[in-house]
């Protein structure tokens, strides 16, 4: 017997076992296979651990399988602590929109989204939403196209302003909290509010990520206990020098890691 | 005196408030985070705190873009 991954599931089978056979015996829905990242035709013999895909078009993994896919490229370990995780997010333009889409293919269990704005033509140069979802309040776009990479995280939506008053109503015991406004006045008061009402719950913010200057310029940085600030810090968005996908993605990105590496208790850097 | 802004020794004259220091510094207290000896100050705090000798002011600076 050997051992192969069938669907990243451990399986033994006897050696020299052909694919159509695996086909017929455990998945004979399947239309196409894929071998350690490969299509195979039926005739291929499978291999002492093979990681071996069965896909039938149109039809999509239960939450089983999804969780068996991550568990397996995330390790156990990850998978657990992210699959219980709640995060916050405060915007989701340019910054929050890439943010929430790493984090729900980590698999964070439960996501909270929160913005006032409605999606517009001039948001597509770097945000995660769609031509037709022009007019649509961000927050319900976001979480539509969040479901369809992982039906299975939960997410909370609040439409309308953030302020004083309501920022620890909507963000109810989150893990990590994330800043990902876009006025300056916005970062600052959001960060301060939350750093007086949440102490001890960490704030990820970011500032001066416009323009196409040095990628490595964006860097993270832990400013106070709690308190990681990403970018450049001095890249302002103005006329000339405009926010534009991959610097934005690049500070979004730096985000969610540092996110990933608090949840997992290690420090952002 | 003496005061320390973002770990540099600075002198301000006294009953300076925090306000006038970052007028001197040209920076809009509106696009800020100000720590005053650990403690993250409101906007309240900001307009009606005089500083002391020995301060420390921690000030977190947030450029546009998002």
């Amino acid at each position: 017997m050997i051992q192969i991954f069938l669907n990243e599931l451990p399986l033994a089978v006897a050696a020299d076992t052909h694919l159509a056979q695996l086909k017929a015996e455990h998945a004979p829905q399947a239309d196409l296979a894929i071998i350690n990242g490969f299509p195979a035709s039926d005739e291929a013999r499978v291999q002492d651990q093979d990681r071996i895909v069965m896909i039938q078009r149109g039809v999509m993994p239960d939450r089983a399988q999804l969780e068996a896919l991550m568990m397996a490229r995330h390790t156990p370990g990850v998978h657990k602590k992210v699959s219980q995780s709640r995060v916050g997010i405060a915007g989701v333009g340019g910054l929050g929109s890439n943010v929430a889409v790493a984090l729900a293919r980590l698999g964070v269990g439960q996501l909270i989204l929160a913005d006032f704005d409605l999606v517009e033509p001039s948001n597509l140069n770097r945000q995660q939403y769609f031509i037709d979802q022009i007019g649509m309040p961000k927050v319900e776009a976001l979480k539509a196209n969040l479901k369809r990479i992982n039906p299975w995280v939960q997410i909370e939506i609040f439409a309308g302003r953030i302020d004083a008053g309501n920022l620890g109503k909507i963000f109810t015991d989150v893990d990590v909290m994330v800043e990902a406004f876009d006025a300056p006045d916005q970062k600052a008061l959001l960060t301060a509010t939350h750093l007086k009402q949440a102490p001890d719950c960490p704030l990820v913010a970011a500032s001066g990520m416009a323009g196409y200057g040095g990628s490595n310029q964006i860097r993270t940085r832990k400013i106070r206990k709690n308190l990681y600030l990403i970018g450049d810090q001095q890249t302002a968005a103005q006329p000339g020098c405009g926010l534009m996908a991959p610097r934005v993605g690049i500070a979004a990105h730096h985000q969610a890691n540092a996110v990933l590496q608090l949840l997992m208790g290690k420090e952002p850097e | 005196m003496k005061i320390i802004v973002n770990g540099q020794p600075q002198q301000a004259e006294k009953n300076t408030s925090i306000v006038a220091l970052l007028q001197t510094l040209s920076l809009n207290p509106r696009q800020l985070v100000i720590e005053l000896n650990r403690q993250i100050l409101t906007s309240e705090e900001i307009a009606n705190i005089k500083l002391q000798a020995d301060d420390q002011l921690e000030i977190i600076h947030f450029v546009g873009g998002g």
